[in-house]
């Protein structure tokens, strides 16, 4: 049982997370034209390192979308940090 | 004579009755169920898996691979229980595995004979004609150790804790009680777990003076010293696994017939002190009965008053003889010593050992207590990512680099000294670096050439001329060694077999150890039973139903009940499921019925963005929704799948609520959280699942707008007023009401929404005013009759909306939306999409079984995906997809199910009222 | 040397002196027509096709590792092909037929124990969906019935037959000629006939690189040094990403520990094997006598070769529930194992985005039961340079074109 930090309610079970995707990904305009290869490249390709990665995850009690870099090796959580913005 | 009780401490004793393969036996409190049979002198206690060898008492804890039993006490059977690390109680009755009648009298015994053609690996090289299954249910039947009894019990099996910790220590010998001590001391919060059922480990097992006082008098110090400083001490409670973020999984037993606890610990800092294990000496005939570890010999003595033998071998390193060997005199025995290097050595006896063979001499023994060096239990070391190093002068793999949160301590680490354990236990709890090892000279461990069969793993029947044929064959890798060897596969998970495997293995190879390496140690450390992993969940705990506030209300009307996608709601209500559904039926269709919708979901989306972002997750336009509309829509993936279908009501300029199906409340509002926060400003538009909040009594059928305009809600009920597909609010006896004009039965309907607290009350008052209950199943002709899809039913993971003919906003929204993308790949583009469409029997004919397939020239093209005998048309109706089913109208296909064909005509998908006249009345 | 029970015999009477290398430990060539990576059952069984059904004998299959050490001897040996879509059933069924002849065809006992697989049906609607992939199967020209529950019961008598279950057993679908086969034998036995026939087998060597030259792919760089190919065949499941970043392009996978269970060993208590979807567990028994356990993927996706523990508790909780009178039966021994994870759970065969460089991966939890159909396929791809039609439909193109293969989506069957 792994235990993650959630950036709003601290440090939980992994059972009370779920992951969502790769960091990062921008979801093309679609309305310019977008080329199959592009869209299926937006759609499924996958980082996947083996190592260090920063991914999107959701705590599910709070419903809070996060961004957590872990290790997917040594199971190390390295950095977890709200998605939005901070309050100005 | 052989192995008997010698009684000393135990003499006073309660005596417990047991019985062994049918023979009425006694032990004294305190027994584990081996102590108790070798106290009685019984040598053989089971047969070998393959060659059904006899077998002795090797071990004196859980290192033991033989002493495994089938354990019956008070209507509670266990197989394969471990005998060595079993408390005895009273009225057991133990059985031998793997031997019948007896484990003395085995009628396979003579398989033995045959060993000469069954060597490592044998069944890969034959039974392969005529067919494997021709030999494969004889060798089943053979191969199994214990027996699974019928029993089982009711309710909750076992019971799970989660627990924390600053310290955990695991082993509670003289370097664990140290650290545990130092660390409880230092202020820490410690848990000290030992898997006997008192801790002192090889203090108890092997006492010797410690500071100048008997063990015992050093043991309660310490234990009463943990405690004080706030520690806890847990017995009879195994660490079977270390998993990610330092969790360990601790196995707590209790008395035989009561269920055990699983306690999941997270600990800070975790210390093993998990001691060591004698290495059996490898030599001709070593798995005699009596052939024994010299520390599990020690161990019987002390801790159970039983002394394995009166004419006693001592195999083992010189300072071991020194220091075993008078503990043994002084119990009453005769001690010879051979010298680990011994050459030509084999045991001799029939069913035990009598004597002892090498060169031209021979000498009379009853037992031989052997070690060939210590063992480092390192298993939990390696869970937790530790690396082992090849130590050649213990002939062990001792624990190399690991990781921070965990030390490795005294015989565990390869500390064989008594002070340097307990000095060791102390540093590690207080953060110093332990005290590097001295080392020390090899112990001649290389099995020398035998006549006879040098044995290397007891249980699974592995010699060292199987190892000499992997290695011959090339199964040079350890893992390869240990999967065609099957060596160090068996229960006790090569604790014993180990070291000896590989260092045959390295002979064989003309290679250090070092270079072989070893295998994983996988958990558990020793084998748990499965129901510590259920814990107290069981049956309707697993996934527990959700259920509606109105139960009660829909149990007192006679509902029975069922699971509809996760909620427990009415299939009808009354006995007679057939009269009942087609009596619901036609109370909807000409009367008036009434429904439980509060499953249905119910999410509210707020804020200055809230229209745009419908839009944006929503195929069908929302933007332009006017207030106090309603519109139906699908939710789809990226694809361009349809996900859901849900209805959109628009209370003002920025907010909506979003009626999803019952089952994908969570999925829907999961998505919608994850767009909105990961693509939208989520300071702008906000999401709130209210469904479990409201509950939702439809009222629907001609009279339904009497029975509602009698709930006296505020709203004009007019069709001009309030048509279909639009929302109102009233007050029903104060409370704020929702109203929508949605229908899935195809009549006028109102959908009436109220907090839940208040809606039994506007249910009951529903029901004076005349309308009928009416089930699911009376609801889903209904819809069916409309040609209402049901996502999942009607619908697969292939379906997009113009697979239903719904293409308007693919064709014309401009905006981009979830699944716009999708809808433009060449899959969606292709021809041959399965497409939804109505299914009509010939005159006459019963109706199509769901999930009967539609065919052309004898290949599937579709398949039935909801089919009813209607009770409003009285006859049968079905949807299904089919391929390019929309250009196939009023084509005959052939229906084939389970063998059998017949034929469907292609019609479309709606029966009733197809211009909706009843639905905007 | 020819094994059967004549020769076991033989070599019984003389200490089994006779018996040669099931295979050797060549030295790397400079140059090869085919170099495999990854000695997995996978790998060799495309090394055996290639040299047997092709006539390409200058192949090696290079492991980093030791042969079968991946998921090939990781895994529930279950192996079937109850699929729904058709794509789907003509790949699986093809496995299924070569393992139905592969003892004798290897000249090696892969154990092949044809006792049948059940999937569980709980409720009214499940038996709908049961009746659908049943007649799908049988369209498809593959083995099925729908059980009722009285006959789940005569298959299983342990399975939980309350009324009051959470998951009550309505029926079942079956498909009798699926089973269990000895994992690791299908791995030896490939590797034993690849061998006789001139495959060059390399294990301990780890590939390091990949040598593209005017964007081909021209050999791999290895812990042994450079080895020159005409055509480099992957088949690295779990690890198919890594391989791919050495080449420079990326893959719809995501890697996910996948875990399995054995009990102690017990006499027979069960002689076919019984998935329930709705608990997410599948069991049988083996011939030593374990009940093998599995169930899905683990939550977190991760390289990580050991699993976590909340999977535990739905797998062995879920039997326990699934077949109450195991509860007292003790786990020996969990494991796990990295499997590539596709959009839709289907595996890809074919050329990789790098000319010269072909893959065969993505087999998610289902890679064993496939073993002699992919490397039957990917030799075939590999000597042809072009797909057999079972395995067009399972191109990495599908990605762009959208066909994907998602039987998860079709058939309520887990997959």
């Amino acid at each position: 049982m792994q235990r993650f930090p959630c950036p709003f309610c601290g440090l939980r079970d992994e059972r009370e997370f779920s992951y969502v995707g790769d960091f990062g990904k921008v979801r093309p305009d679609t309305k310019a034209r977008v080329s199959d290869a592009e869209w299926a490249a937006y759609l499924y390709d996958q980082k996947n390192p083996k190592g260090q990665s920063t991914e999107i995850w959701v705590h599910l009690p709070c419903q809070e979308y996060f961004k957590m870099t872990r290790d997917t090796v040594s199971m190390d959580v390295i950095d977890a940090a709200p998605l939005r913005k901070p309050a100005q | 004579m052989t192995a008997r009780r010698i009684h000393i401490a135990t003499a006073g004793s309660k005596r417990l009755a047991f019985t062994f393969d049918g023979q009425p036996l006694q032990g004294v409190a305190g027994d584990t169920i081996a102590s108790a049979l070798l106290g009685v002198g019984v040598r053989i206690v089971g047969r070998s898996f393959k060659y059904h060898r006899p077998r002795g008492v090797w071990g004196g804890w859980t290192d033991d691979p033989n002493a495994i039993f089938d354990v019956s006490l008070a209507g509670v059977t266990k197989p394969n229980v471990q005998g060595t690390a079993t408390l005895l109680e009273d009225g057991m009755i133990v059985r031998s595995v793997n031997s019948w009648p007896t484990a003395r009298f085995d009628v396979k015994a003579g398989l033995d004979l045959l060993s000469p053609f069954l060597p490592a690996g044998f069944y890969y090289k034959m039974f392969k004609w005529p067919d494997w299954h021709l030999f494969e249910p004889a060798i089943r039947k053979m191969a199994g150790l214990g027996r699974v009894g019928p029993d089982v019990a009711d309710g909750p099996d076992g019971l799970q804790i989660h627990d924390q910790c600053d310290v955990l220590v695991v082993g509670g010998g003289p370097a664990g009680l140290s650290a545990a001590r130092a660390a409880a001391h230092a202020g820490q919060d410690v848990v000290l777990v030992d898997d006997h059922p008192d801790v002192g480990g090889s203090l108890r097992d092997n006492p010797c003076q410690i500071d100048g006082t008997a063990p015992a008098v050093w043991i309660t110090p310490q234990t009463d010293a943990i405690k004080a400083a706030g520690g806890r001490i847990m017995a009879r409670t195994t660490a079977f696994g270390i998993y990610d973020h330092s969790l360990i999984s601790l196995h707590q037993t209790a008395p035989f017939a009561t269920h055990p606890k699983l306690i999941r610990m997270r600990a800070g800092r975790v210390i093993l002190a998990t001691g060591a294990i004698d290495r059996p000496v490898v030599f001709g005939n070593n798995d005699l009965p009596g052939v024994m570890s010299l520390r599990g010999a020690a161990a019987y003595l002390h801790r159970h008053d039983v002394l394995t033998g009166t004419d006693i071998t001592l195999l083992a390193s010189a300072q071991d003889v020194a220091h075993f060997g008078p503990m043994f005199e002084r119990a009453g025995a005769q001690v010879r010593v051979l010298p680990l290097e011994t050459e030509g050595l084999r045991a001799v006896g029939r069913g035990k050992v009598r004597a002892l063979s090498y060169g031209t001499n021979r000498h009379h023994a009853d037992a031989v207590l052997c070690s060939a060096g210590l063992s480092p239990l390192v298993h939990l070391w390696c869970h937790a990512g530790g690396q082992l190093e090849w130590d050649a002068g213990r002939g062990a793999f001792l624990p190399g680099a690991g990781p921070d949160h965990l030390s490795i301590v005294g015989g565990a680490r390869g500390a064989n000294d008594l002070d340097q354990s307990i000095d060791d236990g102390h540093k590690a709890a207080t953060g110093q670096t332990p005290a590097p090892l001295p080392s020390i000279a090899p112990l001649p461990t290389t099995p020398k050439p035998s006549r006879a069969r040098q044995w290397i793993d007891l249980q699974n029947d592995v010699t060292t001329k199987d190892v000499a044929l992997a290695a011959q064959e090339n199964f040079a890798s350890v893992e390869h060694l240990k999967r065609y060897t099957t060596l160090g596969m068996a229960t006790d998970q090569g604790k014993t077999s180990n070291v000896n495997g590989l260092t045959a293995l390295a002979v064989q190879l003309g290679k250090p150890i070092a270079d072989v390496g070893t295998t994983r140690f996988r958990p558990p450390y020793v084998p748990v039973p499965l129901q510590l992993y259920r814990g107290a969940r069981s049956s309707t705990q697993i996934a527990p139903l959700q259920r509606s506030v109105l139960e009660p209300q829909i149990r007192a009307l006679g509902g029975a009940m069922a699971e509809y996608g996760g909620w427990l709601r009415p299939a009808w209500y009354g006995d007679d499921m057939t009269t009942a559904i087609a009596q619901e039926c036609a109370q909807a269709r000409n009367d008036v019925a009434m429904l439980d919708a509060s499953s249905l979901g119910k999410i509210e989306v707020m804020g200055p963005d809230a229209a745009g972002f419908l839009n944006f997750v929503y195929y069908n336009s929302i933007a332009n929704l006017p207030a106090g509309k309603i519109r139906y829509g699908f939710m789809l993936t990226e694809r361009g799948i349809i996900y859901d279908d849900g209805v959109m009501a628009r209370l003002d300029e920025n907010h909506f609520v979003v009626s999803c199906s019952s089952s994908h409340v969570s999925g829907v509002t999961a998505l919608l959280e994850a767009w909105r926060q990961d693509g939208h400003d989520p300071d702008r538009v906000f999401v709130h699942n209210v469904t479990q909040a409201w509950a939702t009594v439809t009222v629907t059928g001609p009279k339904a707008r009497d029975v509602v305009a009698a709930l006296d809600l505020g709203i004009d009920l007019q069709a001009e007023a309030f048509a279909h597909m639009s929302l109102r609010l009233g007050t029903y006896d104060g409370m704020p009401v929702r109203v929508c004009r949605v229908s899935f039965t195809g009549e006028l309907s109102f959908e009436i929404s109220i907090a839940r607290d208040s809606a039994p009350n506007l249910w009951d008052h529903v029901h004076q005013l005349g309308a009928t209950p009416i089930g699911m199943e009376a609801t889903s002709i209904l819809r069916a009759e409309k040609g209402y899809i049901i996502i999942g039913k009607d619908t697969d993971g292939e379906t997009m909306p113009q697979d239903l003919g719904l293409i308007g906003p693919r064709d014309r929204k401009t905006q981009p939306y979830v699944g716009n993308r999708g809808l433009q790949t060449p899959v969606a583009k292709a021809t041959g999409r399965q497409q939804l469409v109505g299914l009509a029997v010939p005159e006459g004919a019963t109706q199509l079984p769901t999930g009967a397939h539609l065919t052309a020239a004898g290949k599937s093209i579709g398949y039935v995906t909801s089919s009813y005998l209607s009770p409003t048309l009285g006859h049968p109706i079905a949807l299904g997809l089919v391929q390019d089913g929309l250009s196939r109208l009023n084509a005959d296909l052939t229906v084939y199910h389970l063998g059998e064909n017949r034929s469907a005509r292609i019609v479309p998908a709606c029966w009733y009222d197809p211009k909706g006249d009843r639905l905007n009345a | 040397m020819k094994y059967s029970a004549f020769s076991i015999l033989r070599e019984g009477l003389r200490g089994h002196r006779g018996w040669a290398k099931a295979w050797h430990n060549p030295t790397p060539k400079d140059t090869y027509d085919v170099v495999i990576i990854g000695g997995g059952g996978h790998g060799l069984a495309t090394a055996y096709y290639l040299a047997k059904n092709h006539g390409v004998s200058r192949v090696a299959v290079i492991e980093k590792g030791w042969l079968g050490g991946g998921n090939t001897g990781r895994n529930t040996t279950a192996i079937r092909s109850n699929y729904f879509y058709p794509q789907s059933t003509a790949l699986y069924d093809l496995s299924v037929r070569l393992y139905e002849d592969l003892s004798r065809e290897l000249n090696y006992n892969v154990m092949f124990s044809q006792r049948g697989i059940m999937t569980l049906a709980h409720s009214e609607p499940d038996m709908e969906m049961a009746a659908r992939q049943v007649n799908a199967m049988q369209l498809g020209g593959v083995d099925a019935e729908l059980l009722n529950r009285d006959q789940v019961r005569k298959y299983a008598p342990l399975l939980n037959f309350r009324d009051d279950a959470r998951f009550p057993i309505h029926g079942a679908t079956w498909q009798g000629r699926a089973g269990t086969g000895r994992h690791d034998a299908v791995a030896w036995g490939y590797a034993r006939a690849a061998d006789s026939l001139g495959v060059d087998i390399i294990q301990n060597c780890a590939v390091t690189g990949v040598l593209i030259e005017g964007g081909v792919c021209k050999g791999v760089e290895t812990s042994q040094g450079l080895i020159r190919a005409g055509k480099v065949g992957a088949a690295v499941a779990g690890h198919s990403t890594n391989l791919a970043d050495m080449a420079g392009y990326s893959l719809p996978i995501h890697s996910y520990a996948l875990q399995a269970f054995v009990s102690e060993p017990v006499k027979p208590v069960m002689n076919t094997v019984a998935l329930s979807p709705a608990l997410g567990v599948y069991f049988s028994q083996s011939d030593k006598g374990g009940i093998v356990v599995g169930g899905g993927l683990d939550r977190v996706p991760s390289y990580g070769q050991r699993g976590n523990t909340p999977m535990h508790d739905v797998v062995l909780g879920g039997l326990v529930e699934m077949a109450p009178i195991l509860a007292k039966v003790k786990l020996l021994r969990h494991w796990g194992g990295i499997v590539d994870v596709t959009p839709d759970s289907s595996p890809i065969i074919g050329p990789s985005p790098v000319p010269g460089l072909y893959l065969n991966c993505g087999w998610g939890t289902g890679g064993f039961k496939a073993i002699p159909a992919g490397g039957y396929l990917f030799a075939h791809l590999l000597a042809r340079d072009s797909h057999h039609e079972i395995s067009r439909p399972f191109d990495l193109d599908r990605f762009q074109t959208g066909h994907l293969i998602d039987e998860s989506a079709a058939s309520g069957i887990a997959h």
